[in-house]
């Protein structure tokens, strides 16, 4: 089963040619541009009356207590790892929707059988109980 | 009549008359460049007066009503007074990576512009890629919020985020899946192509409700990754003060404002050509009288017109719905739109395969 991913409308070669991708090079340079002169511009523009009181970490109106960076609630954490599993999932979706039809019931069968894993995993996060926020 | 693909090519015939090739290219491309920023200028000061008027609407207020004719040039004038602010960076912040975040959230929204159709014909860049290029640089917007949110050293926008952080990529998952739902009708990746196949028809009708479905958790994912409410957790204003972006002042506010309506616009244009038909225009059936008549209206106020009642749609949502709880707003993703979005994509390709479609 030849599978070609991402081949919609060009030939794989043309796909993959850096040309194609020049425009948005000169895109990214223009973001910089525009907002390296903005913040140029508001600097030369700005006051410069700088106290130690103004460069206090705010805390709403009283003084700073300690360093902000202390740990975290873990749970942040897993739901990032978790995103990262179940992202790349997702990901593979992408060849199969494109190719789907000449793929037909066969292709249907065993994408039904990567959801059938993606869900075991689903529920399994459910029962260990890695959504739930309260201990 | 003129239109945006005709402007265009007046414009490629009269340089490449002029100019050789090379030239001819280098300086289009600097009339695009341009042509973003300015685009990029006028969303954001077209947008923040939108959003103070319809909230206003909906309070039974009058809004802003000072500057200008009934108080439209009043972005104007926030944005100049943002200009002329000292723009500070707080002692105990990572100097480096606190003025970087900026630079990456503009960049984002930015590059995002690229492969939408905004009329007929009229696309900067037409990827054959389009929709994975979309998710994959929206993902990015992550990394600048985490970054500015660790480098202010401030509790809440530490607070905010890892709040943000924790939401914007689980809705990704489902607003990922959705999109996929309408690559599965299109066969296509391509924005064009994409747009093309809605021509006797947009998804959101020819799709039965499968497409529904889609559209649905698209709207809910998107306006909780673009941190509007009822998902603003990140920079809830009554909790947080202003989230990650509350040591930001001056210039480098406004910039992180501004991409994020931006972000907004591109999330509604990308809703708008995925199940609204872009900029396709409205048709029924057999009905040639009618049809004749909305084929009459520029492809680009069919565009800006869908886009901007998606706009209204996220903007009334803030109006009408108190913000979540962290956990009741994962709970939302992880147990309810992410396996309805996961059977959903296989309801969709079932019925692709047994061409159940128009």
């Amino acid at each position: 089963m030849d599978l070609f991913l991402l081949q919609v409308t060009n030939t794989a070669a043309e796909a993959s040619t850096s040309a194609n991708y020049f425009p948005i090079g000169i895109q990214f340079l223009f973001a910089i541009v525009f907002v390296a002169v903005m913040i140029a511009l508001t600097h030369w523009l700005g006051p410069k009356r700088k106290t130690a009181d103004k460069l206090a970490n705010f805390e709403s109106g009283i003084e700073q207590v300690g360093n902000a960076r202390q740990p975290m609630a873990i749970k942040y954490f897993l739901v990032a790892i978790l995103f990262v599993l179940f992202d790349v999932e997702v990901i593979f979706f992408y060849p199969y929707a494109v190719n789907f039809k000449s793929l037909g019931w066969g292709g249907f069968a065993a994408v039904l059988m990567f959801v059938g894993f993606f869900l075991a995993g689903f529920y399994y996060i459910i029962k260990k109980g890695a959504l739930d926020w309260e201990d | 009549m003129w239109s945006f693909s005709k402007i265009a090519n007046i414009i490629h015939e009269w340089l490449s008359q002029t100019f050789n090739v090379t030239w001819t290219t280098i300086i289009e491309m600097v009339i695009a460049g341009v042509a973003v920023i300015s685009l990029f200028a006028v969303l954001g000061l077209v947008l923040v007066i939108m959003e103070r008027k319809v909230s206003a609407w909906m309070q039974i207020r009058l809004g802003p009503n000072r500057v200008g004719p009934k108080g439209l040039l009043q972005s104007l004038a926030d944005t100049l007074k943002l200009l002329v602010k000292e723009g500070m960076t707080p002692n105990g912040a990572d100097k480096f990576l606190f003025n970087l975040a900026p630079f990456i959230a503009m960049m984002v929204a930015m590059l995002l512009l690229a492969p939408i159709a905004f009329a007929k014909d009229f696309q900067l860049w037409d990827l054959n890629i389009g929709v994975l290029y979309v998710s994959a640089i929206s993902s990015i917007s992550v990394i600048s919020i985490l970054m500015a949110g660790w480098a202010s050293n401030n509790k809440y926008s530490l607070l905010g985020a890892m709040r943000s952080g924790a939401q914007i990529v689980s809705y990704e998952l489902s607003a990922g899946l959705s999109v996929l739902a309408i690559v599965v009708l299109t066969g296509s990746l391509q924005l064009s192509e994409i747009v093309n196949s809605q021509a006797n028809g947009w998804w959101i009708f020819k799709g039965h409700i499968p497409a529904i479905i889609a559209f649905i958790t698209f709207i809910i994912a998107v306006t909780a990754e673009t941190n509007r409410a009822p998902f603003d957790l990140a920079e809830a204003e009554s909790e947080l003060t202003a989230g990650f972006h509350t040591e930001y002042s001056g210039m480098k506010f406004a910039l992180f404002f501004l991409a994020e309506y931006a972000n907004v616009f591109i999330v509604c244009a990308i809703g708008a050509t995925l199940f609204l038909g872009g900029w396709m225009p409205f048709h029924i059936g057999n009905w040639n009288g009618f049809n004749n008549i909305m084929d009459w209206i520029p492809s680009s106020v069919w565009f800006f017109g869908k886009t901007f009642f998606l706009i209204f749609l996220i903007m009334w949502f803030r109006w009408t719905f108190p913000r979540l709880r962290i956990d009741q707003l994962l709970n939302l993703e992880w147990k309810y739109l992410l396996p309805i979005s996961m059977v959903n994509i296989l309801l969709v390709t079932a019925m692709a395969i047994l061409k159940w479609h128009f």
